[in-house]
């Protein structure tokens, strides 16, 4: 049974859509978080003077908190757009492909019966 | 050579603080503190009720493993962050900040960004495979005796190292801050996780960690704030004021070879190298995720919405948490920094000396409490910090004992045909074992430096589990030899490489120089893991493997759509 709705499903071409594009949507954003982290480590690495310049003549913001600080910021709503998208459009998309393979199954069942 | 000593020491401190790890070094008894004591007795009284009320609820493996799988994705969320952030986050953090300046907050972006990959790449897939168990997940298609045992053996040595390092910071924690005896710490330390896991499992673990991130936030944010009060709660005023005084007790070398003030907002020694900083961020980032204890959390929520919006809502708390850190440890440099009382000595007169803080760096957000509120506010935070400990090592024993119940006994020995009860009576057992071990290797390494424990843990976690788990869950091609030889060299790798890094080579065995010269294992032991895996995935050629790689578009098929998954069971 759960075996025969999985190969159901996975012939829905529904199915490839919900694969491609929320794969493509998780990928894309953790790609931004790992260019976004993985560059302002090499930042600290290679430049930190440029980390802690100031914005203005001895003022108090720097480069480095604005940068830190827009990340805090940046990944969470990245986090709350993909939590948004996917408990919305991904999951209304999967539940028409499970009642679509438990339609099909149950019109198949009546047609042999 | 001596700016190069420096850099080095600063290299421990930050790695345990990150970790969650324990705090490092022996701590001073310190007189009793009766307000903290009264305090964590009432939030002992509160999880005790919840215990009781927990154990009347618990009646399958079901509710004992997971809740039932009936918590929603905000309280899962809170637990998360309870369980995540542990006391050396509050105490070694802002220690960081205030000793270090602007590296305490790169360390803190380090410790948050794994969240969103969790999300992105994990959370969902957890939860529509998994039932107890992460190994429910790595052996869905692969041999269940090969694969399970593997990762039952990787779950119990995370845990135990893990466990043990807890131990010994709550032991020093503990002396230091109620001035109770070390070995009455532990013990009491041991005797309360047992008793939340092994009466309340799950429900209870889980609300002892609601509770106390509730405790942590609401202790942090007030002492943030009253002590931001101190500034007009200008920023500026704060930044301004810090900068100067850090530059006045902290000095180093400038390009020319003078002393000059050192500038709190500039990043400093210890992420300089770029193979430790790009080796850290991945241990601490796949490490994270491949911690069974964090896992474990993901099978508590109903499907997989709540365990979307678990991330969702623990990475708003951890993040909100460490901001609320970075300003406690800047307060700390005027209002802790400028006052004789906190120091050993009082003030030095002389410029770039700091002197020594009362109880050490590690006291200084106690010291920050007790300035801006007064014994009672000291007492609640000392509360806070026990009951962070107690929630931490709930979860992992929790982690460890399903890891033996579910994986070991029901799975591997009875071959899925053990009772419900049985498993429970076994996990029982296995948690009352593991407690003993802690409380045991807890007094037993009181003198030693645990650091490289809570090394060994990060690093199983992000080479052994991580890739593991990750490609049973992507790479169809997996194959129980490739993950068999995945996971043994991960596991190997990552703990002869912590073995051979200073942590263990130069702080333990007193040798001069490492022969691993970096911090974190991740950066080698990873990618080492997925080759192996790789490669021997590839060169599988049995009838089992065919089966186990067609057997992959099923299990695609219900990672994606959750059809199939455990469901949330019904009281």
């Amino acid at each position: 049974m759960s075996s025969e709705m999985y190969s159901r499903m996975k012939q829905n071409p529904k199915f490839q859509e919900l694969v491609k594009t929320r794969g493509r949507y998780a990928a894309g954003l953790s790609a931004i978080v790992l260019v976004a982290f993985f560059g302002y480590i090499l930042m600290v690495a290679f430049s930190p003077r440029t980390l802690a310049l100031r914005f203005s003549e001895g003022g108090t913001l720097t480069v480095g908190i604005v940068a830190e600080l827009s990340m805090f910021i940046g990944f969470w709503i990245l986090v709350a757009l993909y939590v948004r998208r996917a408990n919305g459009e991904f999951d209304a998309l999967t539940a028409e492909i499970i009642e679509q393979a438990k339609a099909d199954i149950a019109a198949q069942s009546r047609g042999v019966a | 050579m001596n700016r190069l000593l420096v850099a080095l020491s600063l290299l421990v401190a930050p790695a345990l603080a990150l970790a969650g790890g324990p705090l490092e070094g022996q701590t001073e008894r310190q007189p009793l503190n009766l307000h903290a004591i009264g305090m964590f007795l009432a939030f002992v009284a509160l999880t005790m009720g919840i215990t009781w009320w927990a154990a009347s609820r618990t009646k399958s493996a079901s509710d004992y493993y997971t809740a039932g799988g009936g918590i929603t994705g905000f309280q899962n969320g809170l637990a998360i962050a309870g369980d995540y952030m542990s006391a050396a986050t509050l105490l070694g953090l802002t220690a960081m900040v205030f000793g270090q300046g602007y590296d305490g907050y790169i360390y803190m972006i380090a410790w948050f960004v794994g969240w969103p990959i969790i999300l992105f790449l994990m959370a969902e897939r957890l939860r529509n495979l998994g039932k107890f168990t992460f190994a429910d997940i790595t052996s869905y298609r692969l041999d269940q005796g090969k694969v399970r045992t593997l990762a039952a053996v990787s779950s119990l040595t995370v845990v135990i190292f893990y466990l043990v390092a807890q131990m010994v910071g709550a032991g020093q924690l503990i002396k230091l801050l109620f001035g109770l005896p070390y070995e009455v710490a532990v013990i009491a330390v041991g005797a309360l996780m047992m008793v939340y896991v092994i009466f309340g499992g799950m429900i209870a673990t889980t609300w002892v960690q609601i509770i106390k991130a509730g405790m942590l936030l609401c202790g942090g944010t007030l002492v943030a704030v009253l002590a931001m009060s101190h500034f007009d709660f200008s920023f500026t005023r704060l930044v301004s004021e810090a900068t100067a005084r850090f530059a006045e007790v902290n000095l180093v070398k400038d390009a020319a070879g003078n002393l000059v003030g050192k500038d709190l907002l500039a990043p400093g020694g210890f992420l300089s190298n770029p193979i430790n900083a790009i080796s850290l961020g991945l241990g601490l980032m796949f490490g994270t995720a491949g911690l069974p204890h964090i896992l474990m959390r993901f099978f508590t929520v109903g499907n997989a919405k709540e365990a979307r919006k678990s991330v969702l809502y623990a990475s708003a708390f951890v993040g909100y948490f460490f901001n609320v850190i970075f300003i406690m440890g800047l307060t700390a440099i005027i209002l802790v920094g400028k006052d004789p009382a906190f120091f050993e000595k009082g003030l030095v007169p002389a410029a770039g000396v700091a002197g020594k803080v009362v109880g050490g760096n590690n006291m200084v957000a106690m010291h920050l409490a007790k300035f801006v509120g007064g014994n009672l506010l000291l007492g609640f935070l000392a509360a806070v910090a026990f009951a962070t400990i107690l929630a931490v090592v709930s979860g992992l024993a929790l982690a460890g004992a399903s890891a033996v119940s579910h994986d070991l006994y029901a799975r591997v020995i009875k071959k899925g045909k053990a009772t419900e009860a049985d498993e429970m009576r076994v996990s029982k057992l296995a948690t009352i074992a593991l407690g003993l071990i802690a409380i045991g290797l807890g007094i037993l390494f009181e003198k030693q430096n645990v650091a490289f424990m809570v090394g060994v843990a990060f690093g199983i976690a992000a080479a052994a589990n991580f890739p593991v788990l990750i490609l049973s869950m992507y790479w169809r091609g997996l194959t129980t030899r490739g993950a068999l030889a995945g996971g043994i060299t991960g596991l190997v790798s990552s703990v002869t490489l912590v073995f051979l890094s200073r942590s263990v080579w130069v702080n333990v065995l007193g040798n001069a120089t490492p022969i691993f010269p970096w911090e974190q294992p991740a950066l080698f032991a990873m990618p080492a893991a997925f080759l192996a895996a790789f490669v021997f995935s590839r060169l599988d050629a049995t009838e089992r493997a065919r089966s186990e790689i067609e057997a992959f578009d099923d299990q695609w098929v219900r990672a994606q759509t959750g059809f199939g998954a455990a469901g949330a069971s019904k009281h």
